[in-house]
């Protein structure tokens, strides 16, 4: 990697990035970008379709409040913990890292947890996605967002895995940084998604 | 690779903190509003929807670290762009077909 003062020399290299790995955070925050329109979409139908319940039940029967509080708790805490493990990989800490990347996937998998026990208990209920076109588009919006996170899930336990044997390399480190975009990213969703379906459906 | 230019692009144990506690106040405040705040539905509807952006903005400053650097630029500008097409493609689903509806049900 070249030195600050060699970077602020070649002033025509202005574009170039540090290393290619910068450039691959780069082009993962442009595919970010085309997840959120994803979630637009998904959006889009849940709020064209959240009227029709179709003699079934609606939100503000089913949802349950301090519920979704405990699941939102749950993912906001892994956002700073995921921030944490960052902050060690700078340091070049690998102890820390995986500690932190560890409590990180324990929130997250507390988050899945709860957001399956909530489904399990509206299908037990009878209130599945096939009842209305409200619960098809709420079970397909939550869902989604669940998907993601199980996916960060996954990845992150095969990054604890690449850090536990080959440590803290730049390659490791890129794909950290990609994992870290990816993740606050699915808690700027999770925002979206307990404003527009918990809190306004509850009303 | 100087620290402090480090610390500018990837936060501070501080810079985390700091947007952990606003998000926690922000996610608080929506949700006593809509379980007990007593406020109309109006004005409830309102404040859920403005503290969200709010938070959101908190999460893309502090957690995301998008800024207007010569180097961050690139992200913001491209995440602004989304923003303006996600506006775009739910407002103007929603309000598309709650007209066809609308003119449906007459």
């Amino acid at each position: 990697m070249s030195t600050y003062v060699d970077h602020a020399h070649n002033a025509h290299d202005d574009h170039e990035h540090h290393d290619s790995g910068s450039q691959t955070v780069l082009g993962f925050w442009f595919y970010l970008m085309t997840d959120c329109i994803l979630f637009a979409t998904a959006f889009a139908g849940y709020a064209v379709l959240y009227r029709n319940i179709a003699n079934g039940v609606s939100g503000k029967e089913i949802f349950d409040l301090p519920y979704v509080m405990v699941e939102t708790a749950a993912l906001l805490l892994s956002s700073i913990t995921y921030g944490f493990a960052m902050i060690a990989g700078h340091k070049g800490n690998k102890t820390a890292v995986l500690g932190w990347l560890a409590v990180t996937f324990a929130c997250g998998a507390a988050f899945i947890g709860l957001e399956i026990n909530e489904f399990h208990h509206l299908i037990s209920e009878g209130h599945g996605p096939q009842v209305s076109a409200f619960l098809s588009a709420f079970f397909g919006l939550v869902g989604l967002h669940g998907l993601h996170v199980t996916a960060g899930l996954i990845w992150m336990t095969v990054m604890m895995i690449e850090v536990a044997k080959t440590g803290l390399t730049g390659r490791a480190m890129t794909r950290l940084n990609c994992l870290s975009l990816f993740w606050h990213f699915l808690d700027i969703v999770w925002i979206c998604v307990f404003t527009v379906v918990y809190l306004k459906g509850a009303m | 690779m100087s620290h402090a230019h480090d610390n500018a692009s990837h936060g501070t144990v501080k810079s985390y903190v700091i947007g952990f506690a606003l998000s926690v106040i922000l996610t608080a405040i929506p949700f006593w509003m809509v379980m007990g705040g007593g406020f109309t539905k109006q004005a409830t509807m309102i404040g859920i929807f403005a503290f969200a952006v709010v938070q959101i903005i908190v999460h893309l400053k502090y957690f995301l670290h998008l800024n207007f650097t010569q180097e961050g630029k690139l992200n913001t500008f491209s995440f602004l762009f989304t923003a303006l097409i996600i506006v775009m493609l739910v407002g103007l689903s929603v309000w598309i077909i709650s007209t066809a509806d609308a003119l449906m049900m007459r």
